[in-house]
């Protein structure tokens, strides 16, 4: 027996919850399809006009990630709530902080970068430039893991109620608006050849912020919502 | 070493319990009584800090325990109605991983050997999910093999257990109390330690 770290327990808990997902692979592939399905139905409604589908598809591929990130992120916590695991994690001798951003990550890994993997295969039906697509994967890769570590405070805070799921949408959706802003700018910035970098640089300090407070935050509302 | 002060708990309006106060030493273990509903889980919940008291303190080794946190965490274990096993990962992987977040790393012999302790020998690998009520339970209550804390908070312990599995508890609790440590547990079955005194506190 020896006794572990706190890095140690931190890649547990990733770990852990990455297994999980592998064995419940429905889950992870329920969310995806989704985010596949409703960026497919766009280009159907609206008609093939070209120049048209440009202009809205950084915005049609980031209202889309937001809304499947929202079906995974009630499941962030209940399945442990329910088990008695999320009890066992408040006792571990480490900060609890750091299993909840454990679980982000691994929430992150398992929801959030298989969209930024889809997207850009997404993108080509909206005939994006590939100059677009690369911004549009960037902002991806900055700002999804923002919509997991914002999304685990309304999780943690909607933990145990009923119709919790509707209600963490209101909670999170309008929080997830900066980023939604940024990072569809962005891209728009990109395609009319302006400077991307402000916009960037925003997503990245919300990213840091968010890194550095939603941990404590969410352990904080998981207490709260433990009594 | 815990002791507890003026304690006051109250679910919803209703008054549990309160004035409560008593302590526990090393090598002591105390049984909480009381009928449905008299607030046994509470208390427990509320040692491990779970619940907010409404009144009183939980003092470990001189210290709050709101204030110790993590090192009085360190030093205690709880097992609660629920088994926080998953379905999905077998029996040895569910024991490393709780026996991982309690801080301590197994390798995979040391969880195997707490398992056949535990009567789950040729089960080790197999999904939770295909166990039956008492061995989930009793891969729950591995953990009392694999953990060094010095305090441990049962609730229920012997719930969904049969015989062979109550006689290795007792054997188990005794050997902690052995070895100076500290109990305190809720039951509705008996529970015989030989050669020690049990405390009891009555909640009604």
């Amino acid at each position: 027996m020896k006794k572990s770290t706190m890095f140690g327990l931190l890649m547990l808990v990733v770990r852990r919850d990455l297994i999980l997902a592998m064995r419940r692979r429905a889950d992870v592939l329920t969310t995806l399809i989704f985010f596949v399905m409703v960026v497919s139905l766009f280009p159907l409604g609206v008609g093939p006009e070209m120049a048209m589908l440009r202009k809205m598809a950084p915005g049609v591929l980031w209202v889309a990630a937001l809304l499947s990130s929202m079906l995974s992120l009630g499941r962030l916590f209940s399945a442990d709530y329910l088990d008695g695991t999320l009890e066992q994690m408040m006792l571990a001798p480490q900060s609890l902080s750091m299993l909840v951003l454990g679980k982000m990550a691994a929430h992150w890994v398992v929801s959030g970068l298989p969209l930024v993997l889809m997207a850009p295969i997404l993108g080509l039906q909206f005939d994006m430039t590939g100059e677009a697509l690369v911004v549009l994967i960037i902002g991806l890769l900055l700002g999804t893991p923002i919509l997991s570590m914002v999304g685990a405070i309304g999780a943690a805070l909607t933990l145990g109620l009923r119709g919790g799921g509707v209600l963490l949408s209101l909670l999170v959706l309008p929080l997830c608006i900066p980023v939604l802003i940024f990072a569809t700018g962005a891209v728009d910035a990109v395609t009319s050849g302006l400077n991307i970098t402000a916009h960037l640089s925003l997503l990245g300090a919300f990213f840091v912020m968010a890194l550095v407070f939603t941990p404590w935050v969410t352990a904080q509302a998981l207490r709260i919502s433990m009594e | 070493m815990l002791e507890v002060r003026k304690l006051a708990c109250s679910r919803g309006d209703h008054c549990l319990f309160s004035e409560l106060s008593f302590t526990l030493d090393s090598g002591q273990i105390m049984q909480v009584q009381g009928a449905n509903g008299s607030g046994k889980t509470s208390l427990l919940r509320s040692l491990c800090g779970f619940l907010m008291p409404d009144e009183g303190e939980i003092v470990w080794r001189g210290e709050n325990i709101r204030e110790l946190d993590e090192e009085y965490y360190a030093e205690m274990m709880y097992l609660g109605h629920l088994n926080a096993i998953k379905d999905e990962l077998s029996g040895l992987e569910n024991l490393q991983i709780s026996a991982g977040l309690s801080g301590v790393t197994l390798d995979e012999k040391e969880a195997m050997d707490a398992l056949r302790r535990m009567g789950l020998k040729g089960r080790e690998m197999l999904p939770t999910k295909v166990l039956s009520q008492g061995q989930r339970r009793r891969v729950a209550l591995a953990r009392m093999l694999v953990n060094d804390a010095k305090l441990w908070i049962l609730d229920e312990p012997l719930a969904a257990l049969d015989v062979g599995a109550v006689a290795l508890i007792q054997q188990l609790i005794a050997e902690h109390l052995a070895r100076q440590g500290m109990v305190i547990f809720t039951t509705h079955q008996p529970l015989i330690v030989d050669g020690i005194d049990v405390l009891n506190l009555n909640l009604s």
